[in-house]
């Protein structure tokens, strides 16, 4: 095992991360990626996280302007269904209720209001770490209803699972999970399909890797012959990442490779994946922005179904309305920018946004905002 | 897509069911108890990459030194192709 | 092939409400200064948005301040919203460059608070008056019936006496001024956080709750040209450096690599999925000097104990823009934006 790593400013590093944040490292990487391309490709990184690792380190200064960057639909906050949320506002506001959820949703915007809104109005939202901790809520106040809103890929899953499994073996009664959680592959497969598409390369989610392993990306990657590399969340992983795509792109190869090898196995965590099996199944599900996709979300079995927060409460659900401004699906496809959103920077900001891109720190248009806003008058984007 | 954190196991407390397994770990000095539910194979001083509570890896340290083995290469000359590596047995 | 329909969410109508983040320190809390406030008692005085306000009467120029404390819990690893009342109030004095003199305090008890607590919170302001060098010359107390507070909410309001020669404000900062950061962050935050999350740490976070009239006097005297000062609270360093760069209308450059955030700080906000530049502080301060003065100003803070792990962190630039921007560790740049409104925990 190595000596413990110190920064390049002498201090001890926080272990299995700092060294992914090394200055000297990445920009030996940065110059390897500006010596290997030779043309302009396009590629995608899918997850939220890894956006936000792009914009906080500002990556995007750092690459060759031959590498176009997309950000893709890798934000649960951001492709959450509107129906859900306005159904979890209803619950939240019924009598008694305690409905949890993480901090990342309590902002985004359903047809009426947010969670946020729900709670100034006198409802109980609270935000958890984790579905154990509403796990807790739940024991702890026996008489009344505790909800948690299971949002998040794979890599959350199997942790709402356990909370249903765990609160199935207890015979809770007072516990429920409002489920709206979405697939990768599905996601993927969807957007490689669309005939506008662009898209030549990915950098395929780490976390939600290390629990279903990358073996689901072997045939995206073949069939529709675009290289998928798996990759880390820490800067120096993305600039890998990024290299070991371009090395492909530039060799016309298409396979998926693992640069994110410290934590995904091939064939992810199985443990994970057979209690998501034993206590989920697939469904159809409306991304918010992309609409429907086959089979991309889950719910909970029958068997667990007197956990299923749908069922236990009546929750009124509002229509959606159809024609708006936001262009958040063009977006998530990469198939726009949002500084060509019309409504961009004007009706449509951080503090009130008209979509959910603009509301998450990571969506592809929270991050153009912040991004663009550096430009000096002589460079708008 | 997802915040999942490196810490390091201080302490298992095992119980009957390993489901029911949870660890101290050490995250630069923050502890906190996580459940090691789908990571049964963890060991006291192994790290792990924690995501809402849960380890969901136990982190490979042979691997981690590799990335810095390659960057070193990298460094040294002509930037190579990094040949697709597959861990499948 | 698949096709898409776009299922486009629906705006916001305007917020009719008070959301807790108004209180956040951030743009909200802004907007509502602008909307409500500003322009029932507008006058330039308030419209400087300095931490206090300078007065003169008979000759003898004076900062008042006022400032109120609903921190929960209500004691924590470091403190309490003792220590907080004076600290709070005694430091936006000091950043006005007055030294502070004399404190009132406002109580609002809820019905069912234990003597006791009050007990231990009155205590912790006398010490936290004796440290800082003011009394406690006037004050009130009510009481609310249950359920219609944290136990105890307090104002303090503060006058000090301008020692500073010039004047002292987001006004005064030019092009290649040094901003300077008296120590590390985020210290606060965490400890609060680690009472309400249930952390636990190797050794504790401790507030960084400080008195900083000492360390700003020492400024002063070193003869340094001390053009605007700022203490971090809410909102964190990013917010206090949005503020005044945005006062002024001129851009801030700093450097990541720069700011000093402890180890167990960074963990705790690594795993709370927060980022430290926006975690409240209680004891921190950052100072804007003259460029070619940055030196001769760390080593006066250095030399008092509140600001000795003083750090240079970055510079004001020439360009006209509002703007905070941040040369990241990898050397890319990215804007540091105000926050919207609370900063939220985040898992993904």
């Amino acid at each position: 095992m190595r000596a413990a790593p110190r920064r390049g400013d002498g201090q001890l590093a926080v272990r299995y991360v700092d060294e992914y944040r090394d200055e000297q490292a990445g920009a030996r990487l940065v110059a390897a990626l500006r010596e290997r391309v030779s043309r302009r490709w396009t590629v995608m990184e899918i997850c939220g996280g890894q956006t936000h690792t792009i914009l906080k380190a500002g990556l995007l200064d750092l690459l060759p302007p031959e590498i176009a960057l997309v950000h893709g639909p890798g934000c649960p906050v951001c492709v959450t269904p509107v129906e859900l949320i306005d159904a979890a506002v209803g619950i939240a506001e019924q009598q008694g209720a305690i409905f949890c959820s993480f901090g990342d949703m309590l902002r985004v915007p359903g047809s009426q209001c947010s969670l946020l809104e729900a709670k100034a109005r006198g409802a109980d939202v609270r935000v958890v770490y984790s579905p154990l901790d509403a796990l807790k809520l739940a024991r702890a106040n026996p008489t009344r209803e505790v909800i948690f809103f299971a949002v998040g890929f794979e890599t959350t899953a199997p942790a709402a699972a356990m909370a249903v499994w765990q609160a199935a073996r207890e015979g809770l009664s007072n516990f429920s999970v409002l489920v709206a959680h979405v697939l990768v592959p599905p996601a993927i497969e969807a957007i490689l399909s669309s005939p506008d598409g662009r898209i030549q390369g990915l950098l395929a989610p780490g976390h939600v890797c290390t629990v279903t392993g990358y073996q689901p990306y072997e045939e995206l990657a073949r069939r529709h012959r675009v290289p998928i590399v798996v990759t880390g969340f820490e800067p120096l992983d993305i600039l890998q990442g990024l290299l070991m795509l371009v090395n492909q792109l530039e060799k016309g190869r298409a396979e998926v490779e693992n640069q994110y090898r410290r934590s995904v196995r091939r064939e992810g965590n199985r443990a994970a994946q057979q209690l998501m099996d034993e206590v989920f199944e697939r469904v159809d599900r409306q991304w918010r922005g992309l609409g429907l996709i086959p089979l991309s979300g889950l719910r909970l079995r029958a068997r667990y179904g007197a956990f299923d927060a749908l069922g236990r409460f009546r929750a009124a659900r509002t229509a959606t309305a159809e024609s708006c401004e936001c262009m958040a699906g063009l977006i998530l496809q990469g198939l726009k920018k949002p500084s060509e959103c019309p409504a961009f920077g004007t009706r449509c900001t951080p503090e009130s946004p008209l979509g959910a891109p603009m509301v998450s720190s990571e969506g592809a248009c929270a991050a153009y905002y912040l991004y663009s806003r550096r430009r000096w008058p002589s460079e708008q984007l | 897509m997802c915040l999942a954190v490196p810490g390091r196991i201080v302490s298992i407390q095992e119980e009957a069911d390993d489901a029911l397994r949870t660890a101290v770990v050490d995250f630069a000095g923050v502890r906190r108890q996580v459940s090691l539910a789908f990571t049964p194979e963890a060991r006291p001083g192994d790290y792990v990459m924690v995501h809402v509570g849960f380890a969901i890896s136990v982190v490979d340290e042979n691997e981690a030194e590799r990335i810095f083995q390659e960057l070193a290469r990298l460094g040294a000359c002509e930037p190579r192709q990094e040949e697709a590596t597959d861990n499948s047995p | 092939m698949s096709s898409f329909e776009l299922s486009c969410p629906v705006s916001l109508p305007a917020e009719d409400r008070i959301l807790l983040a108004h209180g956040g320190g951030g743009k909200l809390m802004h907007q509502l200064l602008e909307r409500f406030f500003l322009p029932a008692f507008g006058n330039p005085r308030l419209e400087a948005r300095h931490d206090g306000a300078l007065i003169e009467v008979n000759g003898v120029r004076l900062a008042f301040t006022t400032d109120s404390y609903v921190v929960r819990p209500l004691f924590f690893p470091g403190g309490s919203i003792g220590d907080l009342a004076v600290n709070g109030t005694v430091n936006d004095l000091a950043m006005c460059g007055a030294r502070p003199l004399y404190l009132s305090a406002g109580f609002i008890l809820e019905e069912g608070l234990a003597l006791d607590t009050l007990r231990r919170v009155i205590e912790a302001m006398r010490a936290a008056a004796e440290r800082a060098g003011v009394e406690l010359v006037t004050g009130d107390t009510k009481v609310v019936e249950r359920g219609h507070g944290d136990g105890v909410y307090i104002n303090t309001a503060g006058i000090g006496v301008v020692e500073a020669s010039g004047e002292i404000g987001p006004g005064r900062v030019e092009p290649a001024d040094a901003v300077l950061l008296s120590g590390d962050l985020g210290a606060h935050g965490v400890a609060v956080l680690s009472v309400r999350e249930g952390l636990e740490f190797q050794a504790p976070i401790l507030s960084d709750t400080a008195p900083l009239w000492g360390p700003v006097a020492a400024l002063l005297a070193s003869g340094v040209q001390v053009h605007c000062l700022r203490d971090l609270t809410r909102g964190g360093l990013a917010s206090a450096l949005n503020e005044v760069a945005g006062a002024r209308g001129l851009a801030v450059r700093i450097e990541e690599a720069a700011i000093p955030v402890a180890e167990a700080v960074k963990g705790a906000c690594e795993i709370l999925g927060l980022d430290p530049l926006y975690v409240a502080n209680e004891g921190r301060f950052v100072a804007f000097v003259p460029g070619n003065q940055a030196e001769r100003a760390l080593e006066a803070l250095r030399s008092h104990p509140m600001s000795a792990g003083a750090v240079r962190i970055g510079s004001v630039l020439e360009e006209s823009a509002p703007l905070v921007l941040l040369r990241s560790r990898m050397g890319g740049q990215r804007v540091v934006d105000m926050l919207s409104g609370e900063q939220l925990p985040r898992i993904c």
